[in-house]
């Protein structure tokens, strides 16, 4: 499935729930199915450290795709990186890079996006990102 | 005045509001309070048909501008019981207050050796400042241990108190937990040691009477924000003969009396302490929202909140999986929980979707969580325009919170 084909997804699950408790029921079922993290990176290195919640990441470079981990200390929190992981897993670095995570307004969860929630999820887009960046530079460097 | 609340919550526009639906029930008061009209209209009419610069004009409108300024800092002075308005600064608010003291009588005051002393329950805006000064000077800052209910601990409060004490500076109420401290007692001990105390009355001035006089407190400082005025605003009450003995805090115009390139020689109190233009329409609505408070009371709004937070505590304790922090007695209508299993980010975001309003984290109070071993509160702080049946659906709204989250 592409990255817009998983959105698109993504999108027609939210439109099906009538009311608010529907979609956070649904995120909070997310967050508890959420595998998490292996705890060998439940550290201050892949902490993203937010005022109310805590989030942590790694991530992998596996032929050309991005393997992400993430976990959350909160269960809304944690549904909603395990929706972020849906998305930005098993993508190569470009497709990462050029997208800018609106789909999320379209579900109702923009507020939990916003840099002054201080819940960590938007220091950890942010992050996805600079792997993202990173792994793509080290890619070009290798075949130059 | 009969306290009649259906009357009052018409003062207040914002509370008609609905969210995502449902009525707004605002229990986030500690953070700010909601304005009532006469504030807001007062501030409207100062910019529609006062607006002018202060203190320096000789024209009608500075005149009517300065005139309606000075009338609130008197209105303010004489809620505080303040003996002269030399003694009442404006400020941005109870953070710009403290770091006006931690500068100016730090300059003053505060040499290599030095003792500051706070508490453990300190809001950061109370602890960072001195830390700063302590660092600068080669000063130490000790901090007063607290109990397990809450309660500042008086022993050890008393043994930290030495010659090379120089300044204590404490919360009148603390603002996660709402635990009024015995701060005459405590500014009593303070003294009999000779050291000047300043108090953080952030949380306790838009709830209780504060009378610096009786208190003697040396510095009193607080937010109109928090008193049912606009934000940017605050005060600092200082006793004239320190404030006399402090260099100013910012310098500029306004603070002046006379100038050249060599020397500078600085105006009287108040206003060595106000660089620059005020908040001026801040200011009067400042002084409107304390003409609404004493026009209610302040010991009726008092009694009321008394009888929100019993309401409170005791609905809330009702519910399994619920812990209050902070049990010691007497409070100011704050109560802040923490609910077994449960993050207060789910918890609060949960709320929020019930068109509830409170506070959820560490409250800017990071040592005393972690004196309590807990990485945030679920906060519900109330004003006199709460009521009981919006206590209930908080109750209610908690326990479907549960529901879901467990």
């Amino acid at each position: 499935m592409t990255i817009q084909e998983t959105k698109e997804n993504i999108i027609e699950e939210f439109e099906l729930f009538d009311d608010w408790m529907d979609r956070y029921n649904y995120i909070i079922e997310m967050g508890k199915e959420c595998e998490g993290i292996e705890e060998k990176y439940k550290t201050k290195q892949y902490l993203i450290s937010g005022c109310q919640s805590q989030v942590w990441l790694s991530a992998e470079y596996k032929e050309g795709k991005i393997i992400f981990q993430a976990d959350s200390d909160a269960i809304i929190t944690k549904g909603i990186v395990q929706l972020l992981m849906r998305v930005v897993n098993n993508r190569t670095p470009q497709e990462i890079i050029n997208e800018d995570f609106s789909f999320l307004d379209n579900i109702g969860l923009k507020e939990h996006l916003s840099p002054t929630r201080a819940n960590g999820l938007s220091s950890m887009i942010r992050q996805i990102k600079l792997y993202a960046l990173v792994f793509k530079t080290k890619e070009e460097q290798k075949q130059a | 005045m009969d306290f009649d609340i259906d009357n009052i919550r018409k003062d207040f526009p914002i509370l008609q509001l609905k969210i995502r639906g449902k009525s707004l029930v605002y229990f986030d008061n500690a953070a700010t309070s909601q304005k009532p009209t006469a504030v807001i209209e007062r501030m409207a009419k100062y910019n529609r048909s006062e607006n002018s610069n202060v203190h320096r004009g000789v024209h009608w409108l500075s005149q009517l501008a300065t005139d309606a300024m000075e009338n609130a800092r008197e209105t303010i002075r004489e809620h505080l019981n303040a003996q002269s308005i030399e003694e009442v600064i404006f400020t941005k608010g109870t953070t710009e207050s403290i770091n006006l003291v931690a500068s100016s009588f730090g300059k003053a005051f505060i040499t290599a050796g030095d003792e500051i002393v706070i508490s453990e329950m300190e809001h950061h805006a109370n602890i960072i400042p001195w830390q700063i000064l302590c660092q600068e000077k080669g000063a130490s800052l000790k901090v007063s241990k607290i109990n397990p209910d809450g309660s500042l601990n008086i022993d050890h409060y008393k043994s930290l108190l030495n010659s090379r004490t120089k300044l204590v500076a404490l919360a009148h109420v603390s603002n996660v937990m709402g635990i009024i401290n015995p701060i005459k007692e405590l500014i009593h001990l303070a003294h009999q040691k000779q050291i000047p105390v300043l108090i953080d009355g952030a949380q306790a001035i838009p709830h209780t009477n504060v009378d610096v006089q009786e208190l003697d407190c040396d510095f009193y400082a607080f937010s109109a924000h928090k008193m049912y005025g606009p934000t940017g605003v605050g005060i600092l009450y200082g006793k004239k003969k320190f404030l006399e003995a402090m260099p100013p805090y910012q310098t500029g115009g306004e603070m002046i009396d006379q100038v050249s390139f060599e020397k500078t020689t600085f105006a009287d109190l108040p206003f060595k302490f106000e660089a620059g233009t005020p908040m001026i329409a801040s200011i009067i609505g400042f002084g409107e929202a304390i003409k609404y408070i004493n026009n209610i009371g302040i010991a009726t709004i008092e009694a009321y909140e008394h009888q929100l937070l019993d309401y409170g505590t005791k609905k809330l304790s009702e519910i399994n999986g619920l812990t209050i922090i902070g049990t010691h007695k007497p409070k100011a209508a704050v109560i802040s929980f923490i609910l077994d299993g449960i993050h207060h980010y789910d918890a609060g975001s949960l709320l929020d979707q019930m068109g509830i309003a409170v506070r959820t984290g560490n409250h800017c109070a990071q040592p005393l969580m972690k004196y309590m071993h807990i990485n945030g509160t679920i906060r519900a702080s109330f004003a006199f325009y709460n009521t009981k049946q919006e206590i209930d659906l908080l109750a209610e709204a908690i326990v479907k919170a549960q529901t879901m989250l467990l």
